[in-house]
């Protein structure tokens, strides 16, 4: 477990500021994930905003990630930016929902200078669009890929794998589970 | 020490352009016979493993820098995704070959955050131990890489050899060498084998020796100094606008350290201070590595003293078929030898982990920052500027 301890000062800073997103950018979900991480959402059109005013007037200057979660049974794609200050050692997850079918977001590549490439990557990963950030369509990982992102839970590797590689002798897929029972415990009848 | 104000900070010169200026430079025209396109990489150009810049050169200077990934993507995070919380192991430690223990670390730690799982306390020391030991391995071998891309080729062999020690050690201590699988969630696979520490120390006594010579040969040679000082400066100002952490951000002064700052593990419980440099170009970022390499000894023998011989080095867990993270969500970070490494982690009560989001320091250095400080230099200092930032690329293409 983490040993950080954050004061009661910082605390209350932490807080003032949560409150104040809530009052201008109508934040929800907040929940406090552990000390030191909070997560919370906010709606996609306000979302820029809110980070540009974390950034220079809260104080979460770094960004440590973005990255996306794929949630194909609610036909969304919740972006998360982990922004992090370094004062009152608090970092921020901020979750965005995007439409799935349509997938867009506001660029955030004049904030930070590696943002573009966060953004070039979850393009060609998840096919999210970001207007306006540079060299949004240049290949990140996948040279010449032309099928669906496959980060998006509905691109099934192992097919695509059968139908693009040759097939080798000796690779089988075991369940572990499966494997285990008949295996290692063949006489533990049922351990379900 | 100027920290990152977004107030006044376009206003400070970094002799390039304002620390905010992110825009992507001009088209160049490449009929007119001026450029010339060449491709550093993607073969293995020493410690940097495979990543490709994309160079455009008037005359022997470059003036436009693009780098290229993907040469190991193998979707490590998309495996994850169908494979159970167990079977994630072997598949984690292969994002960074040179500095596996983190990888095993942070997905152990992630997990047991979101389970609220508690490590016994011999199991944390373990961890501490094992991940300093890692830390001096992979300085050893990035000794090594520094001085090849300067054409000093003795320390490499001393440093290499000096790392294979290191790893003799976590043989013994883990079974494997490169791979180690050790640190599974609830503590670590096995305790200490008799006659560890005896045989530690005196791999310890060798390795702070080799570092008086290392000193005394790459740092006071004339070619190396004359070539590494003052090339690919990294002002403060700089420091938050591109992510820049680790010995990249303490060599030109910012006191960050994760072990410090946010300490996890035993380190609060050691005797250590953040190092920090004045000049973060290539020789003052490695001198700095070199001094943490020392630290990372003295961490070494702090730990080989207090790290308990008895007592469970694993808390009670169900079978690893059996195991089930409740929903939820966390983030987990410690400091690598590049710097904040981190896992994102998000878990929906299911047996397969929802999505793992792989935070390498790599990933803001090897591209946006090793974009902007190549333009301006020359065609030979390439290569030591891409190691004297340390990039490890699998832990940018995941």
């Amino acid at each position: 477990m983490n040993n950080i301890t954050i004061n009661a000062e910082k605390q209350a800073t932490t807080k003032a500021i949560l409150d104040r997103l809530k009052k201008n950018f109508e934040v929800s979900d907040i929940v406090e994930c552990k000390p030191g991480l909070t997560t919370l959402s906010v709606n996609k059109d306000k979302a820029e905003t809110m980070i540009r005013e974390l950034r220079d007037r809260e104080t979460y200057t770094h960004l440590n990630f973005m990255t996306c979660t794929d949630y194909i049974e609610k036909n969304i794609l919740r972006l998360t930016y982990m922004l992090h200050n370094y004062e009152s050692k608090h970092s921020l997850a901020i979750h965005v929902d995007i439409n799935r079918d349509q997938a867009e977001m506001t660029s955030i590549h004049r904030l930070w200078g590696q943002a573009w490439t966060y953004q070039r990557e979850l393009r060609e990963m998840y096919g999210i669009h970001f207007p306006d950030s540079p060299r949004l369509e240049e290949d990140f990982c996948l040279e010449g890929w032309d099928q669906m992102p496959p980060m998006r839970r509905d691109f099934n590797t192992a097919q695509y794998s059968h139908q693009t590689f040759g097939h080798r002798e000796g690779r089988v897929s075991e369940n572990p589970r499966q494997h285990m029972k008949i295996n290692l415990y063949p006489n533990r009848g049922g351990d379900e | 020490m100027a920290l990152f104000n977004p107030a006044t900070t376009n206003k400070i010169s970094t002799g390039h352009s304002a620390a905010l200026d992110f825009s992507q430079p001009a088209a160049l025209d490449m009929a007119s016979g001026k450029y010339v396109r060449i491709w550093q990489g993607p073969q293995h150009p020493g410690i940097t493993g495979n990543m490709a810049l994309e160079l455009i050169l008037d005359g022997d200077t470059i003036i436009n820098c693009k780098t290229h990934v993907g040469y190991l993507h193998r979707g490590f995070e998309k495996l994850m995704e169908g494979r159970t919380f167990i079977q994630n192991f072997p598949v984690v430690c292969r994002i960074a070959v040179p500095e596996p223990a983190f990888n095993e670390y942070l997905y152990a730690k992630a997990v047991e955050e979101i389970s609220g799982i508690d490590v016994p306390e011999r199991a944390e020391w373990i961890r501490t131990l094992n991940l300093e030991m890692m830390r001096l391995s992979s300085f050893m071998m990035w000794i090594g890489g520094m001085s090849g891309a300067f054409g000093q080729y003795t320390v490499p062999n001393w440093t290499i050899s000096c790392r294979d020690h290191v790893l003799d050690l976590f043989e013994e201590m883990t079974g494997g060498r490169i791979y180690h699988m050790y640190m599974v969630p609830g503590g670590v696979r096995a305790g200490l084998p008799a006659g560890f520490k005896g045989r530690a120390i005196e791999v310890m006594d060798s390795a702070d020796k080799l570092l008086d010579q290392v000193e005394r040969v790459l740092f006071n040679n004339t070619v190396f100094k004359a070539r590494a000082k003052g090339l690919g400066v990294i002002t403060p100002d700089l420091i938050d606008p591109y992510g820049i952490v680790g010995p990249n951000a303490r060599g030109c002064g910012i006191k960050r350290d994760l072990r410090k700052d946010e300490p996890y593990l035993k380190y609060d419980e050691l005797d250590f201070d953040i190092i920090t440099h004045d000049d973060s170009d290539a020789y003052g970022r490695a001198y700095l590595r070199l001094q943490e390499t020392r630290q990372s000894i003295s961490l070494i023998r702090q730990c080989l003293e207090r790290v308990p011989s008895k007592g469970a080095f694993q808390a009670d867990m169900p079978n690893v078929l059996h195991w089930e993270v409740p929903a939820g969500e966390t983030y987990v970070k410690a400091e690598c030898t590049r710097g904040e490494y981190g896992y994102y982690m998000v878990t929906d009560g299911s047996e397969y982990v929802r999505r793992v989001h792989v935070r390498g320091p790599s990933y803001s250095h090897g591209i946006a920052l090793m974009e902007r400080l190549a333009v301006g230099n020359n065609i030979a200092d390439i290569a030591g500027l891409m190691v004297s930032l340390h990039t490890y690329p699998p832990e940018i293409e995941r």
